[in-house]
């Protein structure tokens, strides 16, 4: 078969010199660069203490954003559910009640909000579909855990810190 | 026979025990420290500082383990493999020079167990005896791998056996002692007989990788192909006698290495040494020169190991009988003729 790149290199078996069959020179040759490895910088990064940078655009962990004011800016309008190709968020929407008009920016609200991490993809679509720049996925990786339960992450993982009164 | 005289070699012999035994086990540690750097990691870091006790890990592991004695193995030399492995590899350290005599008072103590004055025949029988506990091991496992493996360590230690034996030979020429303790002192200062006989050094060094079944001669417990080889049904403080004695082998091949082709415990400049510090404080500096060379060797095997792959089978048989054993005779018609020449004019 003719080969379908253009790239062709042609393999010539030539039987060994001398000097190819001594394998000293080879030997040396293969020290040498072992040995020269033995002063570079280790890539290891020692996990738990030191962590690897995230490139700018890295997208990991959900989290729901609260406005100047610290309100909570999702109004639950379901188009981050509706984008998600991994069917990963579910929630449930409720009206806001006046006492709570701190709380949250529009009227309606999302009393319920869950990601389901196991399904998730992190595809940053959700991002994407948000009218009200609510959800960002800017966090760290998520971290591991033991039963399926534990990681369908609520309100209580997912919203941000409230700000701090002044 | 005095009384000091037994007390002396009795704490020699526990000093030096201790020695080969504590080397033998910061050899592992240093060899995933070694291996770790030459690939660009870090190695084991977490017991201790720098991983510093991971050994001491390793050890509490390896005892803490299941002993499991296969039913259909042979279970008396199933127990006995180890121990002879152990035990070959730990009398070897007896005949090596590790120091030249201290001297206190009009008291003579001579930094070796036994000058026995065959001394690198005794080195040579006590290394091709290490084979054997490869052997009955794999042979008592009742598994095909350890087998195999058994048989390879045996058909490999007596190809490379010959090929050290002429190399030795040529060395004796040189020499014209065979105990070690007079070849170390002949080399005095610079005089290290890798100077008049590098190919030797060249040939002996090979064969010592192939004796103590180190890479690029690994090939009884090859593990692409043989799964552990000899050690594969062994576990518990069984294997760790099996991988500790594979250390101390290399520990004692460093040593006889380093006793008689790079001078033992001389080094250039020992007379002025010796004049400054007195006959008790100068050999022990001798003794420090001699494990620098050790260790250096120990480092060297590692670095060996993880730059050059395994020699295929017949790679390795065509290299020890096609190579190695006529270099090794060409060496020594060369030296003698040499000599001959010297002495005649």
């Amino acid at each position: 078969m003719e080969p379908l790149t253009s790239k062709k290199k042609v393999l010539e078996k030539k039987p060994l010199t001398f000097a190819e069959r001594m394998y000293l020179p080879a030997i040396t040759k293969g020290l040498a660069i072992t040995i020269s490895h033995f002063f570079k910088k280790e890539a290891t990064i020692r996990y738990p203490e030191e962590q690897r940078e995230f490139s700018t655009n890295f997208r990991g962990m959900h989290s729901l954003k609260r406005d100047e004011n610290g309100k909570e800016r999702c109004t639950a309008c379901g188009l981050c559910a509706l984008s998600c190709p991994a069917e990963a968020i579910t929630m449930i929407a409720s009206e806001r009640k006046p006492e709570e008009i701190d709380l949250y920016r529009e009227e309606k609200y999302a009393s319920v909000y869950e990601i389901n991490m196991l399904r998730c993809i992190f595809c940053g679509l959700c991002e994407e579909a948000c009218p009200k720049e609510a959800i960002y996925l800017d966090g760290p990786i998520v971290p591991s855990d033991y039963l399926r339960k534990d990681f369908i992450y609520g309100k209580d993982k997912l919203v941000e810190a409230p700000l701090e009164k002044k | 026979m005095d009384i000091a005289f037994v007390i002396e070699k009795f704490v020699l012999v526990a000093i030096i025990f201790g020695i080969s035994l504590l080397i033998a086990m910061y050899s592992t540690y240093a060899e995933r420290k070694v291996a770790a750097f030459l690939q660009d990691r870090l190695g084991p870091d977490r017991a201790g500082p720098f991983g510093i006790l991971q050994p001491l890990a390793d050890g509490v592991k390896m005892f803490m383990k299941e002993e499991i004695i296969p039913t259909n193995a042979s279970k008396w030399l199933f127990m006995v493999g180890p121990g002879l492995a152990m035990l070959t590899a730990c009398i070897g350290t007896a005949v090596i020079p590790w120091g030249s005599a201290i001297t206190v008072g009009d008291r003579v103590i001579p930094l070796q167990v036994t000058d026995i004055n065959v001394g690198i025949l005794y080195i040579f029988g006590v290394v091709s005896l290490g084979v054997y506990g490869v052997m009955i091991g794999g042979w008592a496992s009742n598994n095909k791998y350890s087998l195999l493996s058994a048989i390879r360590a045996a058909s490999q230690n007596i190809s490379y056996e010959i090929a050290m034996g002429l190399s030795i030979i040529a060395l004796l020429l040189v020499t014209n002692s065979m105990s070690l303790g007079e070849i170390v002192a002949n080399q005095h200062g610079w005089r290290w007989n890798v100077l008049y006989q590098p190919l030797g050094f060249l040939l002996f060094m090979v064969c010592s990788f192939a004796e103590t079944n180190r890479a690029p001669f690994d090939l009884p417990e090859c593990e692409t192909e043989l799964i552990g080889g000899y050690h594969t049904e062994y576990s518990s403080m069984k294997l760790g006698f099996y991988l500790f004695a594979e250390y101390i082998n290399m520990f004692v091949s460093a040593a006889v290495m380093a006793s008689l082709y790079f001078g033992g415990y001389n080094y250039p400049g020992m007379d002025w040494v010796l004049a400054q510090t007195g006959t008790v404080i100068a050999p022990l500096i001798g003794t420090a020169v001699f494990f620098l060379k050790i260790f250096a060797f120990i480092f060297f095997f590692m670095w060996v190991r993880w730059t050059i792959p395994r020699f295929r089978y017949d790679q390795l048989m065509h290299l020890g009988w096609k190579v190695l054993i006529p270099l090794a005779i060409a060496n020594i018609i060369i030296t003698s003729i040499v000599i001959a020449i010297i002495e005649k004019f």
